[in-house]
Protein backbone atom coordinates (compact mmCIF):
# COMPACT_ATOMS: atom_id res chain seq x y z
CA UNK A 1 0.00 0.00 0.00
CA UNK A 2 1.72 3.16 -1.12
CA UNK A 3 1.30 6.21 1.60
CA UNK A 4 -0.19 9.41 -0.04
CA UNK A 5 2.65 11.91 -1.73
CA UNK A 6 2.53 14.66 1.13
CA UNK A 7 3.84 12.20 4.11
CA UNK A 8 6.47 11.15 1.25
CA UNK A 9 7.57 14.42 0.44
CA UNK A 10 7.43 15.32 4.55
CA UNK A 11 9.13 11.99 5.52
CA UNK A 12 12.50 13.09 2.71
CA UNK A 13 12.47 16.91 3.63
CA UNK A 14 12.75 16.04 7.41
CA UNK A 15 15.45 13.10 6.70
CA UNK A 16 16.92 15.65 4.90
CA UNK A 17 17.02 18.48 7.80
CA UNK A 18 18.70 15.62 10.08
CA UNK A 19 21.49 14.90 7.45
CA UNK A 20 22.07 18.61 7.73
CA UNK A 21 21.52 19.11 11.11
CA UNK A 22 24.21 16.44 11.74
CA UNK A 23 26.95 17.87 8.93
CA UNK A 24 26.55 21.26 11.20
CA UNK A 25 27.38 19.45 14.09
CA UNK A 26 30.59 17.85 12.88
CA UNK A 27 31.44 20.88 11.41
CA UNK A 28 31.26 21.88 14.82
CA UNK A 29 33.37 19.55 16.02
CA UNK A 30 35.78 19.23 13.19
CA UNK A 31 36.92 22.64 12.18
CA UNK A 32 40.18 24.07 13.06
CA UNK A 33 39.29 27.82 14.07
CA UNK A 34 36.81 29.36 15.96
CA UNK A 35 35.99 31.71 13.64
CA UNK A 36 35.17 28.57 10.37
CA UNK A 37 33.07 26.99 13.51
CA UNK A 38 31.07 30.38 13.73
CA UNK A 39 29.57 28.86 10.17
CA UNK A 40 28.30 25.83 10.86
CA UNK A 41 25.56 26.37 13.21
CA UNK A 42 24.17 28.97 10.70
CA UNK A 43 23.69 25.94 8.68
CA UNK A 44 21.54 24.22 11.30
CA UNK A 45 19.68 27.61 11.55
CA UNK A 46 19.25 28.79 8.02
CA UNK A 47 18.76 25.63 5.83
CA UNK A 48 17.56 22.68 8.24
CA UNK A 49 14.89 25.02 9.58
CA UNK A 50 13.49 26.47 6.06
CA UNK A 51 13.50 22.25 5.31
CA UNK A 52 11.57 21.74 8.40
CA UNK A 53 8.92 24.54 8.01
CA UNK A 54 8.55 23.51 4.73
CA UNK A 55 7.60 20.09 5.85
CA UNK A 56 5.42 21.27 8.41
CA UNK A 57 3.23 23.50 6.13
CA UNK A 58 3.32 20.93 4.01
CA UNK A 59 2.00 18.66 6.79
CA UNK A 60 -0.30 20.82 8.23
CA UNK A 61 -1.45 21.95 4.89
CA UNK A 62 -2.53 18.72 3.81
CA UNK A 63 -3.92 17.58 7.08
CA UNK A 64 -6.61 20.19 7.35
CA UNK A 65 -7.02 20.99 3.80
CA UNK A 66 -6.53 25.04 4.07
CA UNK A 67 -2.81 26.28 3.54
CA UNK A 68 -1.29 26.91 7.26
CA UNK A 69 1.39 29.66 7.48
CA UNK A 70 1.64 29.45 11.46
CA UNK A 71 5.19 28.54 11.57
CA UNK A 72 6.24 30.77 8.39
CA UNK A 73 6.45 33.15 11.88
CA UNK A 74 9.47 30.76 13.63
CA UNK A 75 11.56 31.85 10.23
CA UNK A 76 10.72 35.28 10.64
CA UNK A 77 11.47 35.51 14.27
CA UNK A 78 14.56 33.01 14.01
CA UNK A 79 15.83 35.37 10.66
CA UNK A 80 15.76 38.30 12.76
CA UNK A 81 16.82 36.86 16.05
CA UNK A 82 20.39 34.48 14.77
CA UNK A 83 22.27 36.99 13.43
CA UNK A 84 22.16 39.49 16.52
CA UNK A 85 23.10 36.69 18.61
CA UNK A 86 26.29 35.56 15.94
CA UNK A 87 27.44 39.42 15.82
CA UNK A 88 28.06 40.08 19.38
CA UNK A 89 29.36 36.88 19.86
CA UNK A 90 31.65 37.33 16.87
CA UNK A 91 32.68 40.76 18.79
CA UNK A 92 33.44 38.91 21.93
CA UNK A 93 35.55 36.46 20.69
CA UNK A 94 37.54 39.18 18.33
CA UNK A 95 37.74 41.12 21.53
CA UNK A 96 38.62 38.52 23.94
CA UNK A 97 41.13 36.92 21.34
CA UNK A 98 43.22 40.43 20.73
CA UNK A 99 43.15 40.52 24.52
CA UNK A 100 44.79 37.09 24.69
CA UNK A 101 47.76 38.10 21.86
CA UNK A 102 46.63 36.20 18.73
CA UNK A 103 47.15 36.83 15.75
CA UNK A 104 44.51 38.52 14.38
CA UNK A 105 43.77 41.68 11.35
CA UNK A 106 44.23 44.65 13.33
CA UNK A 107 41.27 46.87 14.53
CA UNK A 108 39.11 49.40 11.96
CA UNK A 109 39.82 52.75 13.30
CA UNK A 110 39.78 52.14 17.40
CA UNK A 111 37.59 49.96 17.28
CA UNK A 112 34.11 49.97 18.92
CA UNK B 1 0.73 8.18 10.10
CA UNK B 2 2.11 5.66 7.74
CA UNK B 3 4.93 3.37 8.36
CA UNK B 4 7.25 5.51 6.11
CA UNK B 5 6.49 9.13 7.65
CA UNK B 6 6.88 7.57 11.32
CA UNK B 7 9.96 5.63 10.48
CA UNK B 8 11.25 8.89 8.74
CA UNK B 9 10.25 10.99 11.83
CA UNK B 10 12.34 8.76 14.72
CA UNK B 11 15.77 8.94 12.47
CA UNK B 12 15.19 12.69 12.34
CA UNK B 13 15.31 12.55 16.11
CA UNK B 14 18.06 10.31 16.31
CA UNK B 15 20.39 12.59 13.96
CA UNK B 16 19.16 15.39 15.58
CA UNK B 17 20.27 13.44 19.16
CA UNK B 18 23.29 12.76 17.73
CA UNK B 19 24.22 16.65 16.35
CA UNK B 20 23.58 17.31 19.94
CA UNK B 21 25.53 15.04 21.82
CA UNK B 22 28.47 16.22 19.51
CA UNK B 23 27.57 19.74 20.58
CA UNK B 24 27.75 18.79 24.25
CA UNK B 25 31.13 17.33 23.36
CA UNK B 26 32.13 20.79 22.08
CA UNK B 27 30.71 22.49 25.53
CA UNK B 28 32.86 20.17 27.85
CA UNK B 29 36.04 20.23 25.18
CA UNK B 30 35.59 24.10 25.01
CA UNK B 31 38.52 25.42 24.52
CA UNK B 32 37.66 28.56 24.85
CA UNK B 33 34.22 30.72 26.26
CA UNK B 34 33.11 32.08 22.99
CA UNK B 35 33.28 28.13 21.72
CA UNK B 36 30.98 26.97 24.28
CA UNK B 37 28.85 29.41 23.86
CA UNK B 38 27.90 29.09 20.39
CA UNK B 39 27.53 25.59 20.96
CA UNK B 40 24.95 26.20 23.73
CA UNK B 41 23.18 27.76 20.88
CA UNK B 42 23.30 25.26 18.55
CA UNK B 43 22.04 23.06 21.04
CA UNK B 44 19.09 25.65 21.24
CA UNK B 45 18.22 25.63 17.42
CA UNK B 46 18.68 22.08 17.24
CA UNK B 47 15.91 21.66 20.04
CA UNK B 48 13.67 24.03 18.45
CA UNK B 49 13.79 21.94 15.57
CA UNK B 50 13.03 18.96 17.05
CA UNK B 51 10.18 20.74 18.74
CA UNK B 52 9.21 21.42 15.16
CA UNK B 53 9.09 17.71 14.07
CA UNK B 54 7.13 16.87 17.16
CA UNK B 55 4.66 19.04 16.33
CA UNK B 56 4.45 16.83 12.71
CA UNK B 57 4.51 13.65 14.89
CA UNK B 58 1.74 14.20 17.35
CA UNK B 59 -0.30 16.65 14.89
CA UNK B 60 -0.81 19.48 17.09
CA UNK B 61 0.27 22.73 16.20
CA UNK B 62 0.50 23.35 20.45
CA UNK B 63 4.33 22.59 19.44
CA UNK B 64 4.51 25.05 17.14
CA UNK B 65 4.36 28.15 20.05
CA UNK B 66 7.11 25.49 22.31
CA UNK B 67 9.38 25.86 19.54
CA UNK B 68 8.57 30.06 19.45
CA UNK B 69 9.40 30.44 22.98
CA UNK B 70 12.41 28.22 22.27
CA UNK B 71 13.54 30.47 20.08
CA UNK B 72 12.96 33.44 22.32
CA UNK B 73 15.27 31.96 25.26
CA UNK B 74 17.57 31.27 23.20
CA UNK B 75 17.94 33.85 21.73
CA UNK B 76 18.20 36.04 25.02
CA UNK B 77 20.46 33.70 26.43
CA UNK B 78 22.97 33.56 24.21
CA UNK B 79 22.67 36.67 23.19
CA UNK B 80 23.06 37.86 27.40
CA UNK B 81 26.01 35.28 27.72
CA UNK B 82 27.61 36.72 24.32
CA UNK B 83 27.58 40.59 25.52
CA UNK B 84 29.27 39.03 29.04
CA UNK B 85 31.96 37.70 26.84
CA UNK B 86 32.22 41.43 25.27
CA UNK B 87 32.87 43.52 28.40
CA UNK B 88 32.41 41.04 31.87
CA UNK B 89 29.04 42.74 32.60
CA UNK B 90 25.20 41.78 31.01
CA UNK B 91 23.78 45.71 31.32
CA UNK B 92 26.40 48.23 31.56
CA UNK C 1 -3.34 59.92 10.37
CA UNK C 2 0.23 61.02 11.17
CA UNK C 3 -0.42 61.27 15.03
CA UNK C 4 -2.26 57.35 15.18
CA UNK C 5 -0.40 55.19 12.64
CA UNK C 6 3.79 56.78 13.08
CA UNK C 7 5.36 53.99 11.30
CA UNK C 8 2.62 52.32 9.17
CA UNK C 9 5.35 49.79 7.95
CA UNK C 10 5.32 48.32 11.39
CA UNK C 11 1.89 48.64 11.96
CA UNK C 12 1.82 46.31 8.73
CA UNK C 13 3.92 43.85 9.65
CA UNK C 14 2.75 43.63 13.44
CA UNK C 15 -0.58 43.02 12.70
CA UNK C 16 0.09 40.34 10.17
CA UNK C 17 2.16 38.58 12.50
CA UNK C 18 -0.62 38.54 14.83
CA UNK C 19 -2.48 36.99 12.55
CA UNK C 20 0.24 34.33 12.07
CA UNK C 21 0.62 33.81 15.50
CA UNK C 22 -3.37 33.16 16.16
CA UNK C 23 -3.06 31.50 12.36
CA UNK C 24 -6.71 32.55 12.15
CA UNK C 25 -8.68 35.06 10.20
CA UNK C 26 -11.49 35.39 12.60
CA UNK C 27 -13.46 38.66 12.64
CA UNK C 28 -12.17 38.95 16.57
CA UNK C 29 -8.99 38.07 15.95
CA UNK C 30 -8.30 40.78 13.25
CA UNK C 31 -10.23 43.69 15.46
CA UNK C 32 -7.51 42.70 18.17
CA UNK C 33 -4.91 42.60 15.77
CA UNK C 34 -5.97 46.11 14.93
CA UNK C 35 -5.74 47.01 18.30
CA UNK C 36 -2.28 45.76 18.71
CA UNK C 37 -1.15 47.52 15.30
CA UNK C 38 -1.97 50.57 16.63
CA UNK C 39 -0.68 50.84 20.17
CA UNK C 40 2.48 48.96 19.89
CA UNK C 41 4.13 51.39 17.21
CA UNK C 42 2.52 54.35 19.57
CA UNK C 43 4.46 53.09 22.23
CA UNK C 44 7.77 52.86 20.55
CA UNK C 45 7.34 55.80 18.85
CA UNK C 46 9.91 57.44 21.76
CA UNK C 47 12.33 54.39 21.31
CA UNK C 48 12.57 54.82 17.47
CA UNK C 49 15.33 57.18 16.65
CA UNK C 50 14.35 57.93 12.59
CA UNK C 51 11.71 56.33 10.82
CA UNK C 52 13.67 55.32 7.80
CA UNK C 53 12.04 55.79 3.82
CA UNK C 54 12.00 52.58 2.27
CA UNK C 55 11.11 53.25 -1.55
CA UNK C 56 11.99 50.47 -4.78
CA UNK C 57 9.34 47.77 -3.78
CA UNK C 58 10.60 46.00 -6.73
CA UNK C 59 14.03 46.46 -6.00
CA UNK C 60 13.75 44.91 -2.23
CA UNK C 61 11.73 42.10 -3.43
CA UNK C 62 14.49 41.38 -5.97
CA UNK C 63 16.94 42.05 -3.22
CA UNK C 64 15.44 39.47 -0.49
CA UNK C 65 14.91 36.74 -3.77
CA UNK C 66 18.70 37.49 -4.23
CA UNK C 67 19.32 36.98 -0.60
CA UNK C 68 17.44 33.56 -0.09
CA UNK C 69 19.40 31.67 -3.45
CA UNK C 70 22.39 33.05 -1.75
CA UNK C 71 21.64 31.12 1.59
CA UNK C 72 20.59 28.40 -0.26
CA UNK C 73 24.22 28.38 -2.51
CA UNK C 74 26.21 29.10 0.46
CA UNK C 75 24.69 26.61 2.55
CA UNK C 76 25.26 23.93 0.15
CA UNK C 77 28.99 25.23 -0.08
CA UNK C 78 29.67 25.00 3.67
CA UNK C 79 27.85 21.85 4.12
CA UNK C 80 30.36 20.33 1.35
CA UNK C 81 33.77 22.13 2.89
CA UNK C 82 32.46 20.46 6.16
CA UNK C 83 32.52 17.27 4.72
CA UNK C 84 35.53 17.80 3.39
CA UNK C 85 37.45 19.07 5.75
CA UNK C 86 39.77 16.15 6.53
CA UNK C 87 40.97 16.19 2.63
CA UNK C 88 41.13 19.85 2.32
CA UNK C 89 40.11 22.39 5.35
CA UNK C 90 38.59 25.32 3.89
CA UNK C 91 40.57 28.30 3.54
CA UNK C 92 38.56 30.32 6.33
CA UNK C 93 40.09 34.14 6.27
CA UNK C 94 39.93 37.71 7.44
CA UNK C 95 38.36 40.27 4.31
CA UNK C 96 37.86 43.97 4.53
CA UNK C 97 35.41 45.55 2.95
CA UNK C 98 35.41 49.09 1.77
CA UNK C 99 32.19 50.80 2.47
CA UNK C 100 30.18 53.33 0.82
CA UNK C 101 26.76 52.92 2.77
CA UNK C 102 26.18 55.18 5.25
CA UNK C 103 22.61 55.21 6.30
CA UNK C 104 21.93 53.24 9.34
CA UNK C 105 18.84 51.05 8.40
CA UNK C 106 20.97 50.24 5.32
CA UNK C 107 23.70 48.56 7.47
CA UNK C 108 21.14 47.26 9.38
CA UNK C 109 20.11 45.32 6.38
CA UNK C 110 23.10 44.23 5.57
CA UNK C 111 24.59 42.79 8.49
CA UNK C 112 21.44 40.87 8.62
CA UNK C 113 21.96 39.55 5.06
CA UNK C 114 26.17 39.25 6.01
CA UNK C 115 24.90 37.06 9.25
CA UNK C 116 22.22 34.72 7.38
CA UNK C 117 23.86 33.61 4.77
CA UNK C 118 26.13 30.39 6.63
CA UNK C 119 29.53 31.79 4.21
CA UNK C 120 30.21 35.21 6.18
CA UNK C 121 29.93 36.17 9.21
CA UNK C 122 29.99 40.11 10.12
CA UNK C 123 32.84 41.34 12.70
CA UNK C 124 33.51 44.21 12.35
CA UNK C 125 32.64 47.63 11.29
CA UNK C 126 35.04 51.23 11.06
CA UNK C 127 34.09 53.94 13.54
CA UNK C 128 33.58 55.98 10.89
CA UNK C 129 31.49 53.39 8.57
CA UNK C 130 34.55 53.46 5.80
CA UNK C 131 35.30 50.00 5.93
CA UNK C 132 33.90 46.51 7.32
CA UNK C 133 35.35 43.14 8.10
CA UNK C 134 34.15 39.74 7.29
CA UNK C 135 35.10 36.36 8.31
CA UNK C 136 34.77 34.26 4.95
CA UNK C 137 34.16 30.28 5.18
CA UNK C 138 36.17 29.51 2.11
CA UNK C 139 37.64 32.65 0.07
CA UNK C 140 39.19 31.82 -3.32
CA UNK C 141 39.63 35.19 -4.43
CA UNK C 142 39.24 38.20 -2.44
CA UNK C 143 38.80 40.78 -5.25
CA UNK C 144 36.11 38.45 -6.98
CA UNK C 145 34.49 37.95 -3.28
CA UNK C 146 34.50 41.94 -3.03
CA UNK C 147 33.17 42.64 -6.58
CA UNK C 148 30.14 39.99 -5.56
CA UNK C 149 29.63 41.76 -2.12
CA UNK C 150 29.48 45.30 -3.55
CA UNK C 151 27.48 44.51 -6.51
CA UNK C 152 24.78 42.38 -4.97
CA UNK C 153 24.06 43.58 -1.76
CA UNK C 154 25.41 47.38 -1.23
CA UNK C 155 24.40 48.97 -4.37
CA UNK C 156 20.84 47.44 -4.29
CA UNK C 157 20.84 48.77 -0.37
CA UNK C 158 21.98 52.04 -1.34
CA UNK C 159 18.98 52.58 -3.77
CA UNK C 160 16.55 51.44 -1.82
CA UNK C 161 17.20 53.31 1.29
CA UNK C 162 19.35 56.73 0.10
Amino acid sequence: MMPPLGELVVAALLLGSGIVVLLAATGLWRLRDFFSRMHAPALASTLAAWIVTLASIVHFSTRSGGLSLHVWLIIIVLSITAPITTIVLARAALFRRRQAGDELPAPLGDGC
Amino acid sequence: MSLVLSVAITVTLVLYALAMVIGLLRIVRGPSAQDRVLALDFLYIVGMLVMLVLAIRYDSEMYLDAALVMVLFGFVSSTAFAKFLLRGEVIE
Amino acid sequence: MKRWLPSPWLSLGIFFGWLLLNNSLSPGQMLLGLAVAIVIPLLMAPLRPTPGPLRHWRKLTILILRVGRDVLRSAFDVACGVARTGTRPPRGAFVVVPLELRDTHALAALAMITTVVPGTVWSELAPDRSALMLHVFDLDDEAAFIAHFKNDYERPLKEIFE
